[in-house]
């Protein structure tokens, strides 16, 4: 499996055709405590760079963005009564929704571990 | 994030470095550089203050005194009546007074705090105003009053459950102090203004204290186990889910003090048939609409779901009608209610208690019920 990272600070697990995808350590320290997660409908089409889901803190909105264009598969719905999870476990339990890849050249310009720890140093 | 080059524009309190030592998060706020949250984040600072105490800096506000020239304070309390609606002759001494600047449409330029300190008057003004609040003092009290910015004086803020157990292992006479009390106390060997207020709807007080001694001050006050350094993440939802306005959102130039639901700060002797009634900016305005009401009115909005809702988001009557009734004009969750919790403005049609309304977020309408507020119940000393 690869782990590939966007410069909006979202991580995308890669397993054959499909991605699970959820926000960065670096994201879930800069958004502070999370207290609501809107996450998309299942079997939602999603074009790449559209909103795709809100993560809310006590101050702010912020939209989580479809990294790459995808059918979504699943949604991680102990988000919603959990919203916490993501300062918990931002790069494990809290994914927030996995996508049927749709086209693979998409990929292309995501960064590795190396070059997104270069771009949030 | 700020560009460096604005970065230092921004002016800092005489609390800057302390901020940086304590690991606050720096923003722009009012034209200076400011905490948002320190280390410990908006939830639990938020929470912290309401089962324990929580030190706010709040140095960028202005602090001015009012000196008659007279050397009568009645003269000064009279002079400053015709800029508000308040009752300010009777502010006894020793005591303080929420008040409001109002203009000549009864809209609000500022809203703020007036202690009568025996010979003078205390006003304690919102940071963005200050300048234009000194400038309409001058301009409107000239001729009575000395008007003096006490630019060397910082002031914080010890709010919560155990302000006074804190307080007063460093100022005993502070436990004696009710709600809305001010005046001179030596804290810690130090000259200060105390006065048992704040914003947070929590017991507490507020402390102006020479700049030079402030960081002296702060670090004897966190030195104490109880209380944590709170930013202005947690003084918004503090203050949010105590019901109390943010100039500049819930209130401005355009909402009178009815409209706002601030018509509890406006005494009798200013009211029509008063014994001194009128005779403010914009009274015109406003005390028809102490008579007989106004056409819209600041509610306290709990939306009945998880999401929250935010500034700007319109409000509606149902799910389909095409014009909005209202705005959002504070808004976020609230730490201690566990909910999302706003306050805006209706028409006074639909800003009954439990009257539901429709909130616009991200295109789809929440209902949401009007609440009264507070929406935690205030601790004051009373």
């Amino acid at each position: 499996m690869t782990t590939l990272f966007t410069s909006d600070h979202e991580w995308l697990r890669i397993d054959g055709d499909v991605a699970t995808i959820g926000v960065t350590d670096y994201a879930q320290s800069q958004l502070g405590d999370v207290v609501f997660v809107e996450l998309p409908k299942v079997g939602r089409s999603l074009k790449k760079a559209e909103a795709a889901a809100v993560v809310e803190s006590v101050k702010a909105a912020s939209d989580v963005y479809a990294p790459i264009s995808g059918e979504v598969l699943e949604v991680n719905d102990a988000l919603t009564a959990e919203p916490a999870l993501i300062n918990s476990d931002a790069g494990g339990k809290a994914w927030l929704f996995k996508l049927k890849i749709a086209d693979r050249s998409e990929l292309d310009g995501l960064m590795d571990e190396a070059a997104y720890s270069k771009h949030t140093a | 994030m700020l560009a460096r080059d604005q970065q230092s524009e921004l002016r800092h309190t005489p609390l800057h470095a302390l901020h940086l030592a304590r690991g606050g998060k720096m923003v722009s706020f009012a034209g200076y550089e400011m905490p948002v949250q320190y280390s410990t984040g908006v939830l639990r600072e938020h929470l912290h203050v309401r089962k324990s105490a929580g030190l706010f800096d709040v140095s960028h506000m202005g602090q001015i005194a009012l000196r008659p020239k007279s050397g009568k304070i009645e003269d000064a309390a009279r002079a400053l009546e015709r800029l508000v609606p308040q009752d300010i002759l009777a502010i006894a001494p020793g005591r303080q007074r929420y008040a409001q600047f109002t203009n000549e449409a009864g809209g609000i330029l500022d809203d703020l705090m007036v202690a009568n300190f025996g010979d003078h008057l205390f006003l304690v003004v919102n940071a963005a105003c200050k300048a234009d609040d000194e400038a309409h003092l001058r301009a409107g009290l000239s001729d009575v009053c000395v008007i003096e910015p006490l630019t060397e004086r910082a002031l914080i803020a010890l709010q919560g459950l155990k302000a006074e157990s804190v307080l007063a292992k460093l100022c005993a006479d502070v436990a004696a102090m009710k709600f809305m009390d001010s005046g001179r106390r030596r804290i810690d060997g130090v000259d200060c203004f105390v006065s048992r207020s704040g914003y947070t709807g929590e017991d507490g007080f507020e402390i102006s204290v020479p700049a030079e001694r402030v960081e002296t001050l702060a670090e004897a006050l966190l030195a104490d186990s109880a209380v944590l350094p709170i930013g202005l993440g947690a003084r918004d939802s503090l203050r949010l889910e105590a019901g109390l306005c943010l100039y500049g959102h819930d209130i401005d130039t355009t909402t009178t003090p009815v409209e706002s639901a601030l018509e509890w700060s406006i005494q009798k002797s200013r009211r029509t048939s008063g014994a001194r009634a009128g005779g403010f900016a914009g009274a015109d305005r406003i005390l028809p609409q102490l008579e007989n009401g106004a056409s819209r009115r600041r509610v306290g909005l709990r939306p009945e779901g998880r999401t929250p809702v935010r500034e700007g988001s319109s409000l509606f009557a149902d799910v389909i009608s095409p014009e909005a009734i209202g705005t959002v004009t504070s808004g976020g969750f609230g730490p201690s209610l566990n909910a999302p919790v706003a306050m805006g403005y209706l028409p006074s049609s639909h800003a009954a208690t439990g009257s539901v309304v429709f909130a616009e977020v991200r295109g789809q309408r929440l209902p949401t019920r009007v609440g009264a507020m507070p929406f935690v119940p205030s601790t004051y000393k009373r």
